[in-house]
């Protein structure tokens, strides 16, 4: 077994758009040990998103290569070969190992605090007390255990992005994906962010991917890497 | 693996005018559906009631119903001989024969005429349809120009009330009683005495038809090979009254469900494509929230399933209130002309468990017709074109 949680081997994406091929990474190869926390930073539209979305098993690289250089394309993620899943199988491998944090936080705005946490447990098969058990301990990671009963728009930018941050975590994911967590938020919010997922890191031990264009935030992590024209450099 | 209900029920009352008037609309079709139904079953149980399980009525062959048919005055006498027939307190057997003629009235409130049945009937009438039962005046006397009426055209038809005259024939009949028959179709007759009637039909030699009571309705088929084994009444038809009834029912409650359908067809594609749009919006407004949830791990069917779900509960909720808005239609009355004897006949609403459990069938189909293609959508969506759709 491998220490390298995440590994990329030749990883290109091509989008198609009207028989126009834009070419958006090309080639790319990357490791991240496990317990890395890695900044992914790079200009608009550099595809820092792709690259994401591509480790989080939510996006498929460009084909598979052929026999004669069959490391082409090939994302491990935990040992697995993300080409080799279905999409079924897919979606429970995500629901498993991936913790997701998006930029505008994207809790169901119909839900409670408490009921967005919840619902990464709806697909496991914990028992009522356990998920109650499980949903509490990670409000209270995130410093949000008066607010449960709360609807996303009663909360502030911050505090929606730490109820995402505790739904992220409550399944217990050995990786958390992160696209600019702090984007939409004021310099206090955003601090507060990047001290719970570095806490993440370092007392959970959990592997961060995540991409942003604040400088302050990449400085807390272990490692930034650039993304431009499709490639990657440290 | 499912998202919760919940989920689909909130995002509902986000939306509460388009939800309102989704549920408008199935409520409308659904309340349409129900009112067919409880109409044709309303004409049904009527005159369902009508008959009795142990009389029989006797008619003339190729006759279908009483009107047309002649029935000759010594076959009557005949047919009292016969020892199926239960014999009266009186002694005589519990048989009448019976002349039936149509007059017109003017319906209360308008202008409109309707055909109105008289019904002329032996002493042994009221102890053949014992439901039959004086409400107002008393019994008319047997000789006379006399007649009761029942309380449905006593309450719907100008000059039917107790003590007025109605003309019959060209002659003018007091009316000495008003009767009631169990919400029977004898509550939409007149009846006076067979033989007055006659003579006003010039008509003195046939009768219309014979109702007799048997001494057991096990006998019918006794009675029937009685008949067969000779020959004078071989022109003679006999049938259950009750089955009588039942039939003369039919063509009217399966016109009015057929029409009926037909509307309700018409309305609901409109309910299904209000429903279609209302789902289609709200997958639209929940693009990057089905990207979410799918990126959690829930799979296609999951979305596929929570917008059927939510279309689903809409359309039940709009069947529920259209079924409670139909079943209200119970306390109303009424009165039409029936195909089958072309006289008027007032029935009520009726509701039974399965017009209610196939309104609320027919509110689920409309649901997952008209959410299926926006539900189809939602879990057709690409993961990641749904997320950058924020
Ligand atoms: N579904 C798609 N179809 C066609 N082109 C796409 C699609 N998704 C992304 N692209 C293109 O791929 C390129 C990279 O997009 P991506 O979102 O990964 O960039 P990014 O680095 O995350 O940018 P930003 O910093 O603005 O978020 C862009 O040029 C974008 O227009
Ligand atoms: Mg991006």
């Amino acid at each position: 077994m491998s220490h390298q949680t995440i590994e990329l081997k030749n990883v290109s994406k091509t989008y198609m758009r009207d028989s126009l091929e834009i070419p958006v990474l090309s080639n790319i190869s990357l490791t991240v040990p496990e317990g890395e926390f890695l900044a992914l930073m790079g200009p608009s539209g550099s595809g820092k998103t792709t690259l994401l979305n591509l480790i989080a098993g939510i996006d498929r690289p460009d084909k598979k290569g052929s026999n004669r250089n069959p490391y082409v394309n090939q994302i491990i993620v935990h040992g697995t070969d993300l080409g080799t899943l279905g999409e079924s199988a897919l979606a429970a491998w995500r629901s498993r190992h991936m913790g997701f944090i998006f930029q505008f936080y994207n809790l169901l705005p119909v839900l409670t605090a408490y009921e967005n946490v919840e619902l990464p447990l709806l697909l496991t098969k914990l028992s009522r007390k356990e998920k109650r058990e499980h949903v509490e301990a990670a409000l209270n990671l995130v410093g949000l255990a008066d607010r449960m009963q709360h609807y996303p728009k009663q909360l502030s930018g911050g505090q929606e992005q730490r109820v995402a941050i505790a739904r992220a975590v409550v399944s217990d994911p050995t990786i958390i994906v992160a696209d600019e967590p702090t984007g939409d938020l004021d310099k206090v919010s955003a601090a507060e962010i990047m001290t719970l997922l570095e806490r993440l890191k370092s007392e959970y031990k959990k592997t961060i991917v995540m991409v942003t264009h604040d400088p302050r935030a990449a400085e807390k992590a272990h490692k930034v890497m650039h993304l431009e024209k499709g490639e990657l450099s440290s | 693996m499912r998202i919760p209900l919940i989920y689909s029920i909130r995002n509902l009352l986000t939306r509460k005018l388009t939800a309102f008037l989704t549920i408008l609309g199935i409520a409308l079709v659904v309340f349409v559906f129900s009112a067919v139904l409880m109409l044709a079953y309303g004409v049904k149980r009527t005159l369902v009631a009508t008959g009795y399980e142990e009389n029989v009525i006797m008619l003339r062959k190729g006759s279908d119903n009483e009107l047309p048919s002649n029935f000759p005055r010594d076959i009557a006498n005949l047919v009292r001989t016969l020892p199926q027939i239960a014999t009266g307190q009186n002694g005589k057997p519990i048989a009448s024969n019976e002349v039936v003629t149509i007059i017109n009235l003017l319906k209360i409130g308008t202008n409109d005429m309707g055909n109105v049945t008289v019904r002329g009937v032996s002493p042994e009438a009221m102890e053949l349809r014992p439901a039959v039962q004086l409400t107002e005046g008393r019994m008319f006397a047997f000789g006379s120009r006399e007649v009761i009426v029942g309380s449905s055209i006593n309450s719907r038809f100008r000059g039917a009330k107790l003590g007025q005259t109605l003309k019959i024939g060209g002659d003018e009949w007091r009316i000495a009683g008003i009767f009631e028959a169990d919400g029977s179709g004898f509550e939409s007759e007149v009846w006076g005495d067979a033989e007055q009637v006659m003579q006003t039909l010039n008509r003195l030699s046939t009768f219309s038809s014979m109702t007799v009571r048997l001494n057991h309705k096990g006998d019918f088929d006794a009675l029937q090979d009685a008949m067969d084994r000779d020959r004078r009444f071989q022109q003679i038809r006999i049938e259950r009254e009750k089955e009588y009834y039942e039939r003369q029912s039919q063509l009217m409650a399966t016109f009015i469900r057929i029409l009926g359908l037909v509307v309700t067809i018409i309305f609901s594609a409109g309910a299904m494509i209000g429903a279609m749009i209302t789902m289609y919006a709200s997958v639209a407004n929940r693009t990057v929230e089905i990207g979410t949830l799918r990126a959690l791990g829930f799979k296609r069917r999951s979305v596929l399933a929570t917008f059927l779900l939510e279309s689903i509960f809409l359309s039940l909720v709009g069947g529920l209130v259209g079924l409670l808005i139909a079943s209200g239609l119970q306390f109303f009355t009424i009165s039409t002309i029936n195909f089958g004897t072309v006289a008027e006949l007032a029935f009520s609403f009726s509701l039974s468990l399965d017009i209610a459990l196939w309104a609320l069938a027919f509110s689920v189909i409309m649901g997952v017709i008209g959410g299926f293609l926006p539900a189809a959508r939602a879990a057709r969506l690409d993961i990641v074109t749904a997320l950058r759709a924020s």
